[in-house]
């Protein structure tokens, strides 16, 4: 499989803190690949530079074999990378349909003219919009609750909203950013089924930052292990899984040895 | 714990009575009970300031006596009366104390009328006081006792007393309007005081009354069931029966300056002028959440623009003199350049900051049209005269009832363009930007090309307001366009509700129009607007008629069903 994004010696300053230092990370097609570490170690900064929310310092992000740096967050998204939230960012005050609606901003044409007229065009495109949203809802399990204001659907709901609306762009990859964060052990089994359903069904390369080791074990097949803002490991969770590094990482030094001893 | 609560209750009460007693003393002392006396609400029976003090002891009587479900009525009573009571004995101590002080010598207002009044004309102070302190404790049993009545006869009845002192209120404007109409000359006699009097007669009030209770008290019990006969109908008649009732609002409102005479319809342009402006601002703000504090900088430039073009004076070097309606859409147009260019340098600008430079625009535009350096071209200090009228075909429609129908005509064009906005694409991305900015920028929304579709919008809204303005008085001045102007745009929008369409005609018609009608009660204005706002911030902080949630998933035909309307 190709790699659909390469991160060259990416680096991410805030002052004299480093948080993204040297990192370099080559994701393939349609794979599930996931990003994990101990607080703090710059998952989500990493997120933020590949989105556009941050520019790096230093570094080279290709996206689709096209440069994606010092792109504004807008135009990354029209290339075909879409995120989630660690704390869920939905627009509030607006439906849940609304919010996929919002989602498909870029894809859709219709102009202030053609709204304002409401020129045949525009209503054909609007009714699509709206049909596509909902066929969004039932896809992620909310057929019913389009209506409701995103603020008032419970947790659970907002974190599937937060994927619809992310998947109504189109994305080519999508970025998951502890997406089964505060979730039971029943609920997380879901999402992680959803998750594989994601790339399986609609080819979406899925990158992941999650702090629930049975789900990154279970679903990835790369992991990139970051600790203060450097890559420690890389391999597939069974590679992950045996290095004392990343234990190191976790638990302090010196408990790989008790471990594996 | 149960001796501690009880405490809590009479403790509350008592402090809830010294709020009330407080405002009741600030109220006589600043004057308004008095100049409110002068007008009766029921001829010769109660006025306005009788009536004002009346309302504060039942208002803080009814709120101190809420309780919960089920406090026991005897708490509840005691409540009450407690509240009202310490009203009534703060009133009296203004009383005794003005007996022995002079309080005129710092308060002007407390003259021996006030007195007069707050002791009901009563000369003994003894007697007085008492009166004061039983009345008190009594209205306040009474507010406590409306608890009692059934919710819906309780609103009934409520909306019954403020319609009726609606009409009373506005008598003379009623009065005028309908001696216009020979027919109505016996009833106007009948419900109003006789001449010299003001006010609704006893029996105008009572009829009044009762036909306002009796209608909200059966639209209250009755109307779900209308309502649902009404779903049940065809859709076909149910379509005829809404493009009737949207046709009878139209017919209404084009036979409106008939009806209503010069003076309501000069009022009523105001309030046209300001319901376009709140729907401008009602884009920039209610939608894409950009709290702009200079928007009269765009009713300015479509004003002076109207001006320099259109101008006969020939004090300025501009010698254009274009029509009207060739004017406007220039008008329209610079005011929307305007929005754009002020746009640019606030794209990356947020929230507070956001707010204090779009005042500081406002500012410079005024300035700028007052500035000597600019006076060849707009006049400065002095403005511009003479400012063409619209016409059609020959006439010019130079009065308030012909210049109506060009408002009218604007605030349809407007409230259509808004009505189409809000569930459109863009206006999507407005309330996207509103909501997170951030994120509405990641879902790939460009927040350049939005915010400044917001602005140009929001300016062409003002621009065309501003232009009409100067038409309508014919001449423009720098100081017509003060900050207060944007800060009564925007509070206009916040009692009617952001982002709604019908909270602007509302606020509008409140914040623009009672004013208007309440002119000889104008030195209270900014303290009745204050209060009205704190009001409605603490009770209803989404506005009167708060934007509704557009149901688009299981209601597809909500698209077609309402054109825009007043």
């Amino acid at each position: 499989m190709p790699n659909i994004l390469t991160a060259q010696t990416v680096t991410k300053r805030f002052g004299g803190l480093t948080a993204v230092n040297t990192l370099s990370i080559e994701i393939p097609e349609k794979s599930i690949y996931s990003v994990i570490g101990p607080n703090g170690a710059g998952k989500t900064t990493f997120f933020n530079c590949i989105t556009g929310f941050y520019q790096p310092e230093e570094g080279e992000i290709v996206f689709n074999n096209l440069s994606i740096r010092g792109l504004t967050s807008d135009q990354i998204s029209q290339r075909g990378i879409s995120r989630t939230y660690q704390n869920i960012r939905l627009f509030s005050n607006l439906t849940a349909l609304e919010n996929i609606l919002v989602g498909q901003h870029a894809l859709l044409k219709s102009t202030l003219f053609g709204s304002i007229f409401g020129t045949p065009a525009t209503k054909r495109e609007e009714a699509m919009a709206v049909e596509e949203s909902r066929r969004l809802l039932s896809f992620v399990g909310l057929s019913g609750k389009g209506d409701f204001l995103a603020r008032n659907l419970p947790y659970g709901d907002q974190r599937r909203l937060e994927i619809a609306r992310a998947l109504a762009s189109k994305p080519k990859m999508l970025l998951l950013d502890e997406p089964t964060a505060g979730m039971n052990p029943n609920e997380t089994e879901d999402m992680t089924k959803f998750i594989r359903r994601l790339r399986d069904e609609l080819g979406i390369t899925i990158l992941l930052i999650e702090h629930d080791m049975r789900v990154v074990m279970g679903i990835s097949e790369k992991i990139t292990v970051l600790d203060y803002g450097e890559k420690i490991a890389e391999g597939t969770p069974k590679d992950i899984q045996g290095n004392e590094r990343v234990i190191e990482a976790y638990l302090g030094r010196g408990s790989a040895a008790q471990i594996t001893a | 714990m149960e001796n501690e609560s009880k405490t809590n209750w009479w403790l509350k009460a008592i402090q809830t009575g010294l709020i009330g007693g407080i405002v009741a003393v600030l109220v006589s002392l600043i004057g308004m009970v008095e100049s409110f006396h002068e007008r009766d609400i029921i001829a010769g029976q109660i006025t306005m300031g009788e009536t004002l003090l009346l309302l504060i002891v039942v208002s803080f009587g009814y709120f101190s006596s809420r309780g919960t479900e089920d406090t026991p009525l005897s708490k509840r009573l005691t409540s009450g009366a407690l509240t009202s009571l310490m009203i009534g004995s703060l009133t009296a101590g203004l009383v005794l104390v003005g007996k022995v002080v002079n309080l005129r010598k710092v308060l002007v207002n407390a003259s021996p009328n006030l007195y007069k009044i707050l002791t009901f004309e009563n000369e003994n102070t003894t007697t007085a006081v008492i009166v004061l302190l039983i009345a008190g404790a009594v209205i306040g049993l009474l507010a406590s006792l409306v608890h009692v009545i059934p919710l819906i006869w309780r609103r009934a009845i409520i909306s019954g007393l403020t319609i009726a002192a609606l009409i009373a209120l506005l008598q003379d404007l009623i009065r005028i309007t309908l001696s216009r109409f020979p027919a109505f000359s016996e009833s106007i006699a009948w419900m109003f005081g006789s001449r010299g009097e003001e006010g609704l007669s006893v029996n105008g009030a009572l009829v009044v009354f009762i036909i306002v209770t009796a209608i909200n008290f059966f639209s209250a019990t009755r109307g779900d069931a209308v309502r649902g006969r009404v779903r049940a109908l065809p859709s076909g008649t149910q379509t005829a029966l809404r493009w009737t009732s949207w046709g009878l609002l139209g017919a209404f409102l084009l036979i409106w300056p008939q009806i209503a005479g010069p003076y309501l319809s000069e009022v009523s342009n105001s309030i046209g002028l300001f319901i376009l402006m709140g729907l401008g601002l009602n884009i920039v703000v209610g939608y894409a959440g950009l709290l702009d504090l200079g928007y009269v900088a765009f009713y300015a430039l479509g004003a002076y623009t109207m001006a320099v073009l259109t101008t006969t004076g020939g004090e300025i070097t501009a010698n254009i003199e274009w029509t009207f309606w060739q004017a406007l859409p220039v008008a329209v147009l610079g005011a929307v350049v305007a929005g754009v260019v002020l746009g640019i340098p606030v794209l990356k600008i947020r929230g507070d900051y956001l707010a204090i430079i779009t005042l500081g625009f406002g500012e410079i535009i005024r300035i700028m049209f007052l500035s000597d350096f600019l006076k060849p071209y707009l006049g400065g200090s002095f403005g511009i005269v003479l400012i063409a009228s619209p016409t059609l075909g020959s006439t010019a429609l130079k009065t308030p009832q012909t210049l109506y129908y060009v408002i009218l005509a604007a605030c349809l064009v407007a409230l259509f363009v808004a009505y189409r906005l809000r569930d459109s694409r863009i206006g999507r991305a407005w309330k996207a930007i509103r909501e997170d900015e951030d994120v509405a920028q990641a879902m790939g929304i460009n927040l350049t090309t939005t915010k400044l579709l917001a602005f140009a919008t929001g300016a062409a809204f003002g621009g065309l307001s501003g232009a009409i303005f100067a038409s309508k008085l014919s001449t423009v001045y720098p100081h017509s366009f003060v900050l207060l102007v944007s800060i009564n745009v925007l509070a206009l929008i916040i009692v009617g509700g952001m982002g709604s369409l019908p909270g602007v005609v509302v606020g509008a018609l409140l914040l623009v129009g009672m004013p208007e009608l309440l002119r000889e009660f104008s030195e209270f204005r900014l303290l009745i607007y204050g209060a009205l706002l704190i009001a409605m911030m603490i009770s209803k902080p989404e506005g009167f008629l708060p934007e509704a949630v557009h149901k688009r998933e299981l209601h597809e035909s909500d698209n077609v069903s309402h054109p825009a309307g007043a």
